[in-house]
């Protein structure tokens, strides 16, 4: 009977302790998913922080060249498009939802640096003291967006390879954990878009 | 103050780092210049945001920190502003403090003198301004992983329970005759994860004393 006793002891002790483990990958997860939609959280409020810069800026440039209607509608679209695409944290797990995501900003990015082009144009506009204001506030946006997206991507990659390290990928993915997509930069803007007036 | 390119005279040097001091003591937002020879092919912003993130100036919790960054020979600067300072020192106040109170000074080869103005010009804006309170982000644990460690728990407690209390009955052991092994079944599972990791790096760095302050990007860039 002693054998007995201790067998049942040592399945206990290995029951709680394997039972410990996985707790332990459980929170771990869960901490680094958390931090994961945090940064996710600070992407989105800088791209609405720069969407929330455009009204005053297309209003800006109208008073100076309202002739240049085909570029400032095509800004005004894509920003209309941009901010319809918000992700939820669950979205993250879905690398289609961040393709849409990025394409719908780089659509904007791509419009907005057609339109300060195209203010080269306006020498007046050029030294307005409220255009020079709002294009600094743009310059910091778009650096913020860069730092966002490093951050939020560095807090992927914690996420995503503590998902996969055996042997805690197990518990991981019968938990239900995903690996997340990465905000890739695109090919036009691995740099920031430098306005240069 | 951190001089790496021995641009400014001792005098002006020992003047700069005493008004920072005063400054700082008045208003507790802490702002930090750094001189370098050269970016050396760098990104402006990368470098700044990088040295910001290692410095970590100004108070953790309130990010009042503000760093000036010079490149000499690229004649490139960088205003990059705390979390915490951005709603006073916005992006276009930092722009116009580079466009107005430095770089017609550096154009004339009057460094310390566009030194002195800048600082000027940010504490001034600190101080009509004031300091808010940064609002800090939400940290917390989830009610899920909450739930989750009590339902571990109880099958722990179960399992350890269902084990001794089994065989307490058909063997007769009291409940007090085990004690070595199963009173302590509460086992504290290793927690470890995200949260915080990294924002208390305190330290020194060249003459001023990191608080932990964060950085977002904010700021601006300009050259002379």
């Amino acid at each position: 009977m002693k054998v007995l006793i201790i067998a049942l002891v040592v399945l206990a002790v290995v029951v709680l302790a394997v039972g410990a483990w996985a707790v332990g990958i459980y929170n771990g997860l869960v901490g680094l998913e958390q931090n994961v939609n945090e940064k996710w959280a600070q992407v989105q409020n800088v791209y609405q922080r720069r969407a929330d810069l455009i009204p005053n800026l297309v209003e800006t440039v109208k008073g100076f060249a309202a002739q240049e209607r085909t570029v400032l509608t095509q800004v005004i679209e894509a920003r209309a498009k941009a901010s319809s695409i918000q992700l939820t944290p669950e979205a993250l797990n879905d690398p289609k939802a961040m393709e849409r995501f990025q394409a719908a900003q780089s659509q904007l990015s791509g419009a907005l640096s057609r339109l300060l082009v195209t203010v080269e144009r306006y020498p007046e506009l050029k030294s307005n003291q409220n255009f020079l204001a709002l294009q600094s506030q743009l310059e910091g946006t778009e650096n913020r967006i860069a730092v966002e997206r490093r951050r939020f991507n560095e807090a992927v990659r914690e996420y995503n390879t503590r998902l996969n390290l055996f042997p805690g990928t197990i518990v991981a993915r019968l938990a239900g954990f995903r690996p997340k997509a990465f905000f890739e930069a695109a090919p036009d803007a691995a740099t920031p878009p430098k306005v240069k007036f | 103050m951190n001089d790496y390119a021995q641009l400014l005279p001792a005098d002006a040097h020992r003047r700069l780092e005493t008004r920072l001091a005063e400054r700082e003591q008045a208003t507790g937002a802490q702002m930090v210049l750094a001189i370098f020879p050269s970016l050396e092919g760098e990104s402006l912003e990368d470098f700044s945001i990088r040295l910001a993130q290692q410095w970590r100036v100004g108070q953790k919790g309130l990010d009042n920190g503000v760093i000036l960054l010079l490149f000499v020979q690229d004649r490139r600067v960088r205003l990059e502003v705390g979390y915490g300072l951005e709603p006073v020192i916005t992006d276009a106040v930092a722009a116009q403090i580079i466009r107005e109170s430095i770089a017609p000074r550096f154009r004339e080869q009057r460094y310390a003198a566009g030194l002195e103005a800048a600082v000027e010009a940010v504490y001034a804006r600190i101080e009509t301004r004031g300091v808010p309170p940064a609002p800090r982000h939400a940290l917390g644990v989830s009610p899920w992983t909450l739930g989750l460690l009590a339902i571990f728990g109880v099958i722990g407690l179960m399992l350890a329970r269902e084990a001794s209390g089994g065989r307490a009955r058909r063997h007769g052991y009291t409940a007090g005759g085990r004690r070595g092994w199963d009173s302590p079944s509460v086992i504290v599972p290793p927690m470890f994860g995200g949260w915080g990791g990294g924002r208390g790096g305190g330290g020194d760095s060249g003459g001023f004393t990191s608080g932990g302050g964060s950085f977002g990007g904010g700021g601006a860039s300009g050259d002379w």
